[in-house]
């Protein structure tokens, strides 16, 4: 069987006056149809860029897609014209961002925006289109929805405005939507709802997410599968269950150290990884954690390790596994 | 937003009732007496005690003030001192004038402009960019009246394609309904006459047009810019949208908000008469009558051309802000 998404050695720099960083070096994973897939990492580490280099978006220049190929539903995606990627572009593929604050343009209303996705790509006419955005807006769990169809983005709160974007994204019917920190922004009893809502709609609907966070919270109640990334490169990838099971990577062993957990039984102290993300423009030599890491010997200054995979299907790009 | 529209209009009397006093005292407060200098330095006491009554000079100034307010209510303006014809009457045929040059520069500003403007915001740092930026710095910067005469020499002297000077040809006659030739020659299906219009407002039109055009097309490029670092924009172009569609209808709406009240300030600017455009093409608006009554020291025409003037940009300040609320939806209007 064809995965859904397969990205293969991606390489995403951004050539800057200070230097090229190489936000996204070598990255690769695949996805089923009806999955979800979580992308985790520290702020930084290209996870948006992973995301908009799927949609073709990077902002070109100082971005460029230098390397690799994305095979959506067996095509590669990077060599499609323009026209036919912007033909996929939220309607096989579509997008939900960050700032649900910001993301919805503020002079038209939310309907309006909903139906524009659907005038597009569903060939829907004005009322047509509006019905469907009412029926849309009820299911993911907007009261009253005739009625909020005619709101501006500024009369909805950032949990109501993140519904919107979810509508939106569903309403082409995806295949698959790229979920890029959805509750980062939001309160923490949204931010469960939302993700609640992301996985409900995912199982009814059969669209596979891909889903972006720094939180492993949030790994653990939504994935199947995680990919653990660090300075632009995949240190880690596995199902949920053994990544959390059977951490091998210490960058990922200190991301689990850093949340809290209810079911611990002595009371120990949460620990955060030593040191800061390094610059893109400025990596290390050898392994990128190499000078964060309290493993870290000889060879992981000198030489940067291969993504192995010492157990089946649970790869990790580090020397203590060889 | 009805509501909104009728506050904002009642909001203006106040308003008009401040301008009515400034206007008033500036006047009147200036060192000098108005008679002595209608009738010059060696007129008689008698003579100047006579001018004194007769405009009411002699009554304290609260007093004056209330005849003025009084006869400003009725929509008099008094009568001109150098002519001894109604204010009203004066600006009522100068008036037109300068709205119809003043809109048609606004035409040329505002589609030239922003244009421009966009066409280099999308296209940042191509040579379309950089020329239409240096053209704008160009036009804010150059003197009016050599483009002026620049244009006169090319347009009318060398290639004889444009009339040099003046509003209508001698021998054309338009029936007069709004006292704007242009739409009145349409109104009244009179098409040699809506060309010989056409053809004399061009260039003064162009001419005047410059420095609007060149700040229009500036404010929109930086605005546009500005816009398009927008997450909404990203939005946009995530749902497949044409980049047509994400520059023309999703950017350009929010773009235009900071440029609707440039371009409401500078044809409120406008509409207070362009002196050098209409003295350089003899066009008989509004300022040229107002410099020519500064000259005269005809206080009552320079007081009621100041209050019309100064009323028509408040006027024009509150259709801006009624436009703006209604582009903007995040302006409270209740
Ligand atoms: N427009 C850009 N210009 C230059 N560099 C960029 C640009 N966008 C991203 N980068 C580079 O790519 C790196 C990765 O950025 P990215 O947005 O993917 O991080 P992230 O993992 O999504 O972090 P966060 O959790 O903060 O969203 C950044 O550190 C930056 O160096
Ligand atoms: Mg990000």
């Amino acid at each position: 069987m064809t995965k859904l998404l397969e990205v293969q050695n991606l390489k995403t720099y951004f050539f800057t006056d200070r230097g090229v960083a190489t936000a996204v070096d070598d990255v690769s994973f695949s996805l089923d149809a009806g999955k979800t897939l979580c992308i985790v990492g520290e702020s930084g580490c290209g996870k948006s860029v992973t995301a908009l280099s799927i949609m073709r978006l990077i902002p070109e220049p100082p971005g460029r897609i230098v390397g690799g190929r994305i095979f959506f539903e067996g095509t590669d995606l990077l060599t499609l014209s323009e026209n036919r990627m912007r033909s996929i572009r939220g309607n096989k593929i579509s997008m939900i961002f960050q700032e649900p604050m910001t993301s919805l343009n503020p002079v038209f209303r939310v309907g309006d925006q909903i139906a524009e996705v659907l005038e597009l790509h569903e060939n829907m006419k004005g009322p047509e289109a509006m019905d469907r955005a009412v029926e849309l807006l009820r299911m993911v769990g907007i009261p009253s929805p005739e009625s909020r169809i005619k709101d501006y983005p500024h009369q909805m709160s950032g949990g109501m405005r993140q519904r919107v974007m979810i509508a939106m994204a569903l309403a082409c019917n995806p295949k698959l939507i790229i979920a890029d920190e959805p509750t980062t922004a939001l309160d923490v009893t949204i931010q469960a709802q939302i993700l609640e809502l992301m996985d409900e709609l995912s199982r009814t609907t059969g669209t596979a997410i891909l889903l972006i966070t720094h939180d492993l919270g949030v790994v653990a109640e939504t994935a199947q599968h995680v990919v653990v990334m660090y300075a632009g490169r995949v240190v880690e990838e596995a199902p949920v269950k053994q990544l959390f099971h059977d951490p091998l990577h210490p960058y990922t062993r200190g991301l689990m150290r850093s949340i809290p957990s209810m079911s611990d039984d002595q009371r120990r102290r949460l620990e955060a990884i030593p040191g800061v993300v390094p610059s893109l423009l400025a990596l290390p030599v050898g392994c990128k954690f190499n000078d964060r890491c309290r493993h870290a010997f000889d060879r992981c200054r000198a030489e940067e390790p291969p993504l192995t995979a010492p157990k089946d299907g649970h790869s990790v790009r580090c020397w203590l596994f060889h | 937003m009805l509501s909104f529209i009728l506050r904002r209009t009642l909001a203006l009397i106040p308003t008009v009732f401040g301008i009515s006093v400034l206007v008033f005292f500036m006047i009147h407060l200036v060192p000098g007496d108005p008679a002595e200098m209608m009738l010059g330095e060696r007129a008689s006491e008698q003579a100047l005690k006579e001018v004194r009554e007769q405009l009411g000079l002699d009554k304290p100034l609260y007093v004056q003030y209330g005849r003025f307010l009084a006869r400003l209510a009725k929509g008099d303006l008094g009568r001109a001192l150098r002519t001894n014809e109604k204010i009203t009457t004066e600006i009522a045929d100068r008036f037109p004038a300068t709205v119809e040059l003043s809109i048609a520069a606004m035409i040329f500003a505002v589609t030239l402009g922003m244009l421009a403007g966009i066409l280099s915001a999308t296209r940042q740092y191509s040579v379309f960019d950089y020329s239409s930026m240096i053209f704008s710095l160009v036009g804010v910067s150059m003197p009016i009246f050599w483009l002026g005469l620049i244009l006169m020499i090319i347009f009318s002297v060398h290639l004889g394609w444009l009339p040099l000077s003046g509003r209508l040809s001698y021998h054309i006659h338009i029936e007069s309904i709004t006292g704007l030739y242009i739409l009145d020659s349409l109104l009244t299906l009179n098409w040699p006459a809506l060309k010989d219009a056409v053809w004399h407002i061009i260039m003064p039109a162009f001419t005047l047009s410059t420095i609007p055009m060149a700040i229009i097309a500036r404010i929109t490029r930086s605005s546009m810019l500005e816009v398009l670092r927008q997450d909404y924009i990203r939005t946009a172009k995530a749902k497949g949208l044409a980049p047509r569609v994400v520059h023309y209808k999703h950017a350009l709406k929010n773009a235009l908000i900071p440029v609707i009240t440039v371009i409401g300030l500078q044809f409120g600017i406008l509409l207070g008469g362009a002196i050098l455009t209409e003295t350089i093409f003899a066009w008989p608006g509004i300022g040229l009558w107002l410099l020519n009554a500064v000259y005269a020291r005809d206080f009552n025409a320079v007081q009621g051309g100041t209050m019309l003037i100064a009323t028509t940009f408040v006027t024009i300040n509150m259709l801006v802000d009624i436009l703006y609320a209604w582009i903007n939806p995040r302006i409270k209007v209740s």
